[in-house]
């Protein structure tokens, strides 16, 4: 038995150069399982069969924690995969880590491969990208978050579906008609840092932390407990007490509840397209992120959730070159349109969106390109671009921790936030001291 | 009564404890020695770099006062898990020990849930409970009962408590059962002769009879506590809410595997070995004084 697995193990051995001479191949690792792996699948044969250089061999290697776990335990054995998708949570961790990623723009001037940064959405790659306007990973999955409304829930409560839901003021409104005509879930929420705090102060746009919001240095500390954070959480808070808003957990749980139709309205990512419209058995529709006119006149542009591509140090030059042909393949217009019209995730060229919508794809689905429209209608600020925050999914943690003190009625908007931000800077100066 | 054996040489002595020191050494000391070696540096996630700090992992997790308030809910959950494995494992080892016919299906039956995977165990647990479609929450709410543990604390340490404790009842049932089996009958039949009911036997001589049985199990539930409930406390409730289902070996694991805190995770670990050292020591010299052998 042991002999013929090593007569097995010789074989494979003795036959893998010979296959390498042919075709280079080039590793990447995903999250993505589902729909979503079978569309990743996709890209990658169809990638395969139109060259014949390169061979991208894809791997599914569990949730985006995992995925990222996954990349850095490779990474310390000398096994990288050359590509690993990390969540926008993990963006810090790898930049930070000099020496075990290359730069996408490295990478694709490089290779030789056509590149042009102007050509991705700014609001998107901007997360990805640093000060001087250098891309550091390719975004892959993007998406930011929106207003559900089941309009079916509406009418039951006697309450117009159509009125206006632009404002946080006028959500108010309907939560209490909502709640008066005998609607048990006015409101719920997924993802609750991502949408009700880190969204919420791009769109306002507050800052959420120090350094433009991590992106001009290390030494950043978190800015959440500001005036305007506090009141939108204050409100929250009322809206939990009275039964108008129902909290559901620190994930996207929430979605259950709406997809089943028993929640009026649902904060949640643009991407949760895919599930709601092949479950939902009533009227639904997507509205932009509301936002308080006592805070800001007007909305800045929401940011994004979802992974980004980031090619690992440590290969031979050919595979760069494969590399880079399959994240410029990833870029062009028609791989991007169908991904995202089969997803619900933003298009990362501007391309995409133009050929999205001149194919009539969102006066078929509408409310499709209000994602895309709230994300690219202004120029990005500083306090807008994105998050780049070290330890930034346990900071997320404590965060939520504090919401839930906020929501059971433990402590007030102020004393959770503070808390927060104490906790969360402690971590931020250990992630500052471990690279420095 | 003398039973120990004397070896002549020492070369058989050496080479029959040989796989166990073996064993020990690569599976426990070399393990906890870099747990002990990593625990004084700040690494990067990738080890590129890495920075001594001396204690200072000490200081800032002993500095946090959420780390400190860990403690309490570790004592408060594992004297709760320990306490629901090994009660309801004796009263069903001592029901069955009484059956005469049938009792091979009711213990197979019984020892199926320590099949189950922690982790496993907690989705099934969590299933049952879900706030929204769950069977018992439902029956619960026909009570008037709102079973809310995403915001309840209390409801949320019930739920993890019984999900952990749920497949052990299987293993401690096993030890009470054969502990059982080997009291003598003599003197079982003596008491009843003498009028004792079956409570009154059970509590004046077999409980006693079957301590060093309940001592190691005490130990061992400890330990598992400790050490192996944390898939259920990440299925269930990741530590939520707020912080009051985070145990010690929880934060271990978030820390080092979703942080990415290398450091603080190892010092931890470190901190939590001592802990379960000391816990142990006293078990065996408090505790055990108490067994009757």
């Amino acid at each position: 038995m042991k002999k013929h697995l090593l007569g097995v193990a010789a074989g494979s051995i003795m036959l893998s150069p010979i296959v390498a001479s042919a075709q280079t191949e080039v590793h990447f690792w995903h999250a993505f399982t589902g729909r979503l792996g079978e569309l990743v699948a996709g890209q990658v044969d169809q990638f395969n069969a139109g060259q014949s250089d390169y061979v991208v061999v894809q791997n599914h290697k569990g949730n985006y924690s995992e995925t990222l776990n996954a990349g850095i335990a490779a990474f310390r054995a000398k096994e990288q995969p050359h590509i690993l998708m990390v969540f926008e949570v993990g963006t810090a961790t790898m930049m930070a880590a000099r020496g075990a990623v290359r730069p996408v723009y490295e990478v694709m001037a490089e290779s030789g491969a056509s590149f042009d940064s102007d050509a991705y959405i700014g609001a998107v790659k901007g997360y990805y990208t640093t000060t001087d306007g250098d891309m550091l990973s390719l975004p892959f999955n993007s998406s930011t978050p929106v207003l559900w409304v089941n309009r079916d829930a509406f009418e039951a409560a006697g309450v117009d579906p159509d009125m206006d839901l632009s404002t946080w003021e006028n959500v108010g409104g309907a939560l209490d008609a909502l709640k008066a005509g005998g609607e048990d879930c006015p409101l719920v929420t997924a993802w609750q840092s991502w949408i009700h705090l880190e969204n919420f102060s791009a769109y306002h746009n507050v800052p959420f932390a120090s350094q433009d919001n991590g992106f001009a240095g290390l030494d950043t500390e978190l800015m959440l407990n500001g005036p305007a954070q506090v009141a939108h959480l204050s409100a929250m808070q009322q809206w939990a007490k009275d039964g108008k808003f129902i909290y559901t957990g620190r994930r996207n749980e929430g979605g259950a509840n709406f997809r089943a139709g028993d929640c009026a309205l649902f904060t949640e990512s643009s991407a949760g397209y895919a599930g709601i419209s092949s479950e939902a058995e009533f009227d639904f529709e997507v509205r932009p992120l509301p936002y308080w006119t006592a805070v800001a006149d007007e909305p800045q542009n929401t940011i994004i959730g979802g992974a980004s591509l980031w090619v690992m140090e440590g290969h031979d030059a050919a595979e760069y070159a494969g590399v880079g042909e399959f994240l410029s393949f990833l870029s062009t217009s028609d791989v991007q349109a169908a991904w995202h019209q089969n997803t619900g995730y933003l298009p990362i060229t501007i391309e995409a969106g133009d050929a999205t919508r001149a194919s009539g794809f969102y006066d078929e689905n509408p409310g499709t390109d209000i994602a895309v429209i709230q994300m690219t209608a202004k120029q990005p600020t500083a306090n807008s671009k994105g998050l780049r925050l070290g330890s930034f999914d346990q900071i997320r943690g404590i965060i939520d921790e504090e919401l839930e003190a906020i929501w059971a009625g433990d402590k007030t908007a102020q004393e959770a936030m503070d808390s927060a931000k104490e906790r969360g800077d402690a971590l931020l100066r250990r992630f500052e001291s471990a690279n420095r | 009564m003398e039973k120990r054996v004397t070896f002549r040489g020492w070369l058989l002595p050496v080479i029959l404890i040989a796989p166990q020191v073996l064993i020990s050494a690569i599976f426990f000391f070399y393990p906890a020695g870099q747990a002990v070696y990593q625990s004084l540096f700040i690494p990067d996630p990738f080890g590129l770099s890495s920075q001594f700090v001396g204690l200072g992992n000490f200081e800032f997790v002993l500095g946090d006062k959420f780390y400190r308030a860990s403690f309490v809910t570790t004592a408060i959950f594992s004297i709760l898990v320990t306490l629901c494995s090994m009660i309801p494992a004796l009263f069903l080892a001592a029901t069955a020990d009484r059956l005469i016919k049938g009792s091979g299906v009711y213990r197979t039956l019984l020892i199926w849930p320590y099949a189950v995977a922690p982790a496993v165990a907690g989705v099934l647990w969590l299933f049952m409970f879900n706030t929204r479609v769950g069977v018992v929450s439902w029956y619960l709410g026909q009570f008037g009962y709102d079973w809310n543990h995403v915001l309840n604390g209390g409801e949320a340490m019930g739920l993890v408590v019984v999900a952990s404790a749920w497949g052990r009842i299987s293993y401690n049932f096993l030890f009470f059962f054969a502990a059982l089996q080997s009291v003598p009958r003599s003197v079982i039949e003596a008491a009843a002769i003498d009028g004792a009911r079956f409570w009154r036997r059970f509590f004046g001589i077999v409980l006693p009879l079957i301590t060093p049985t309940a001592f190691f199990l005490l130990v061992v539930n400890v330990v598992y506590a400790f050490f192996e409930t944390f898939g259920v406390i990440h299925t269930i409730t990741s530590g939520g809410p707020q912080q009051s289902t985070t145990i010690l070996v929880y934060k271990v694991f978030a820390d080092g595997f979703i942080g990415q805190d290398l450091g603080s995770s190892s010092a931890q670990s470190v901190i939590l070995l001592f802990v379960v050292g000391l816990l142990t020591v006293v078990q065996f010299k408090y505790v055990e004084k108490r067994v009757h052998y």
